[in-house]
């Protein structure tokens, strides 16, 4: 789609924008200290506490990534807000206390309270940091994608822009500064969004597309002037290519009839054309159509929650799946097709388009999924740090309500949100991560540009809580604890900064080269490393007496690596990067294999060394 | 210095008695989730089902479970506060 940028958008963007900064460097004086820097010396108030929870939590990947899977694959989108805010019962009910009880400023004090063991320490850090990397990449993809709509700027530049900015904001000010920034903006995103949900349920649904809606034609093939014919390979489909008013369009032809596609041609002589013109000339639409609504209505006008749920059941519409995206050439031009599929709303309405549940492999990559969501967040590390932010245990615990009730009204929102994207035709065929703001600029350019400030600070923000996590692990758990490096508390702090910026550059480079990705779904591979290095550690320590140092070190270690190998040779990971050859396995979802795989090793090196455990104080 | 928590860690005599309930809470909602997974992975015709005013069970179960979620925070919340009170109270008359 063409981007222009709009000025109105732009100056809400950088005042937002400007305003994060500023809050950043008030804050800076108050970090001076190591628990200043690392927890906000502990002092934030719970609800603050809560809502910069939902703040952290309600990352690109919720905001981004569910609505954009929900407009494109329905219900299955939807499944992330279910898995992401069950995770919370597991903080709550089984983390949140203990861990408060146990840590200092980072996830390694508390595993290692017991031990003082240098391999916990080790292996610990580098789960923090390959978890936050991990949860980096999709942050950095779902800020490219904004700030091409926002600013008319490249993907790249996004990525870079963030990346600058957040490191500028770590490395000044540390936790207060994004804490309060989380607060702020994860306020924001739930007022917004209820708004944005409102009006989409004031619109209803509709079967009239609107004018900048890609709307197919059909049209019988007789009479075309057809001026060639092609065969894909890999789906058999004909599609033919007419000339209208001097353009070339490219249309599928099925039995007597022609139906009209979108696509994108890269030309011999290097040039992009957008369903054969260049990108200025706005040929090139948004999707999503009601082709069909129940008991043969054309417009519901405004609809109830429930009556808008039935409605889309018993509708249908007309989809652009990934796995309808045609590729064939013509005399040397590549060309990209996407191919319109109608679609029941009954269908898009249970969990079956993403996940395959049908077959063997899509029942385990389901189940492993929600599996890893379950016991992902609670083994989160910027979502873990935040319990030493607040002064007790009881406001640890009160803040963990308040992020509960404030995420799952959020994760409700969701299914209006990427719902509403989906009939009202404002879905980016080439990337799904922009339908959330890109619905609220059908309803309003203003509402857009605030959206939009809101989603680019929900990156901000949540990069910012994963850097300063990232660089604890390494100034405070390697260099201070693992290297015994000894550094005074201005010279941690120095450390944990310059940490930040290394970490902040490897997730600039990471988001250029995943970009395209849904962002939700690669924040579930997050999850996935995160519990299954993390998870059966803090379990078995706060619930298994016989649990050694060793045992937490291997658990940490065989969890952490074979989530990795397994996602590092996926088929997902084959299709993003064009690996040529078939994946070892079929598997997408690794939570199933390494999280048992992760306590299976923590039990049986336990077991082996009970000897180390000899002396050692139980822990409360 | 740098080997105390971020805030100071307050005594608390009712760790145990959140800890055991927390776990019963934590094994419920357990069960209602597997239901969820379980009715999609093997019966997910049943998914499509309406249950409440039109709406399939898929959307009523899975919204039912951001709200259970909630529920069972406020009440763990309650519980726990009161058995604080309570416990701690006690702890510090013998002292």
């Amino acid at each position: 789609m063409n981007y222009v940028a709009n000025p109105i958008a732009i100056a809400i963007f950088l005042s937002f924008v400007g305003f994060v900064l500023g809050m950043s460097f008030y804050f800076a004086r108050k970090a001076k200290s190591a628990a200043g820097y690392f927890a906000a010396g502990g002092t934030i108030h719970w609800f603050v506490n809560g809502i910069a929870f939902a703040g952290d939590y309600l990352s690109a990947a919720s905001f981004l990534g569910i609505c954009g899977m929900i407009a494109t694959m329905g219900y299955d989108g939807f499944l992330y807000s279910i898995g992401y805010l069950a995770g919370w019962i597991v903080a709550l009910f089984v983390v949140a206390e203990p861990m408060k009880r146990l840590g200092k400023y980072t996830f390694t004090d508390a595993l290692d309270s017991k031990f003082n063991s240098k391999g916990i320490q080790l292996m610990a850090a580098i789960s923090t940091l390959a978890v936050s990397i991990f949860y980096l990449i999709p942050q950095m993809v779902g800020a490219g994608s904004l700030i091409t709509p926002l600013l008319g700027l490249p993907q790249w530049i996004g990525v870079v822009m963030v990346g600058a900015i957040v490191i500028t904001i770590v490395a000044t000010a540390g936790m207060t500064s994004t804490t309060y920034v989380q607060f702020l903006k994860g306020g924001l995103l739930i007022i917004f969004s209820t708004v944005l949900s409102i009006a989409v349920l004031n619109k209803g649904l509709s079967t009239e597309p609107r004018e900048q809606t890609f709307s197919p034609r059909i049209v019988p093939a007789a009479t075309a002037d057809i001026k060639a014919e092609v065969v894909s390979e890999k789906s058999g489909q004909t599609f033919v290519k007419l000339e209208e008013e001097g353009l070339f369009t490219w249309w599928i032809k099925q039995d007597d009839m022609l139906e009209e596609t979108q696509f994108i041609t890269k030309t011999a002589a290097g040039e992009t054309l957008y369903n054969g013109a260049p990108k200025a000339d706005n040929r090139f639409k948004s999707v999503g159509l009601v082709a069909k609504l129940p008991d043969g209505q054309t417009k519901t006008g405004p609809v109830g929650v429930f009556k808008y749920f039935a409605t889309v059941q018993g509708s249908e519409i007309i989809r652009y799946p990934k796995g309808r995206i045609a590729k064939i050439e013509d005399s040397g031009d590549h060309v990209e097709i996407f191919c319109p599929a109608i679609a029941k709303g009954e269908d898009l309405m249970v969990p079956g388009q993403k996940f395959k549940i049908k077959d063997g492999i899509g029942k385990l990559n389901f189940i492993s999924l929600m599996l890893a969501l379950f016991f992902g967040t609670a083994s989160l590390p910027h979502i873990l740090i935040r319990y030493y932010t607040v002064p007790s245990q009881r406001d640890a615990r009160k803040s963990t309500i308040v992020a509960i009730g404030s995420i799952g009204f959020f994760y409700v929102l969701t299914l209006f949100m990427g719902l509403g994207a989906m009939t009202l035709g404002v879905i980016d065929v080439g990337d799904g991560n922009m339908s959330a703001p890109l619905l609220a600029k059908a309803f309003s350019s203003v509402l857009f540009a605030i959206i939009s400030a809101i989603a680019f600070a929900t990156v901000l923000g949540t990069v910012s809580g994963l850097i300063v996590a990232a660089s604890g692990a390494v100034a405070h758990d390697l260099m201070d604890n693992f290297m015994n490096i000894k550094m005074t508390d201005q010279s941690k702090v120095k450390a944990g900064k310059i940490a930040a910026f290394g970490v902040g550059i490897i997730a600039i480079i990471l988001g250029i080269l995943f970009q395209g990705m849904n962002v939700s779904f690669l924040v579930g591979w997050a999850f996935a490393v995160a519990a299954s290095a993390n998870l059966p550690s803090i379990i078995m320590l706060l619930f298994w007496k016989k649990t050694t140092a060793k045992g937490i070190a291997w658990s940490i270690g065989v969890g952490m690596v074979s989530a990795l190998a397994i996602i590092l040779s996926s088929p997902d990971m084959y299709a993003q990067f064009g690996f040529k050859g078939t994946p070892f396995h079929s598997l997408n979802q690794p939570g199933i294999v390494s999280i048992p795989l992760s306590f299976i090793t923590l039990v049986i090196v336990s077991l082996m060394t009970q000897k180390d455990n000899e002396g050692l104080k139980d822990i409360d | 210095m740098l080997h105390e928590p971020a805030a100071k860690v307050e005594k608390d005599a009712a760790s145990d008695w959140k800890a055991k309930l927390g776990i019963k809470l934590f094994w419920l909602y357990c069960i209602v989730y597997m239901g969820f997974v379980g009715i999609a992975v093997f019966a997910t015709e049943t998914m499509k089902k309406p249950v409440l005013a039109g709406t399939n069970l898929a959307i009523i179960y899975g919204m039912g479970l951001i709200i259970f979620a909630i529920i069972l925070g406020l009440i763990y919340n309650h519980l726990c506060t009161k058995k604080e009170d309570e416990l701690n109270a006690k702890a510090e008359e013998a002292e």
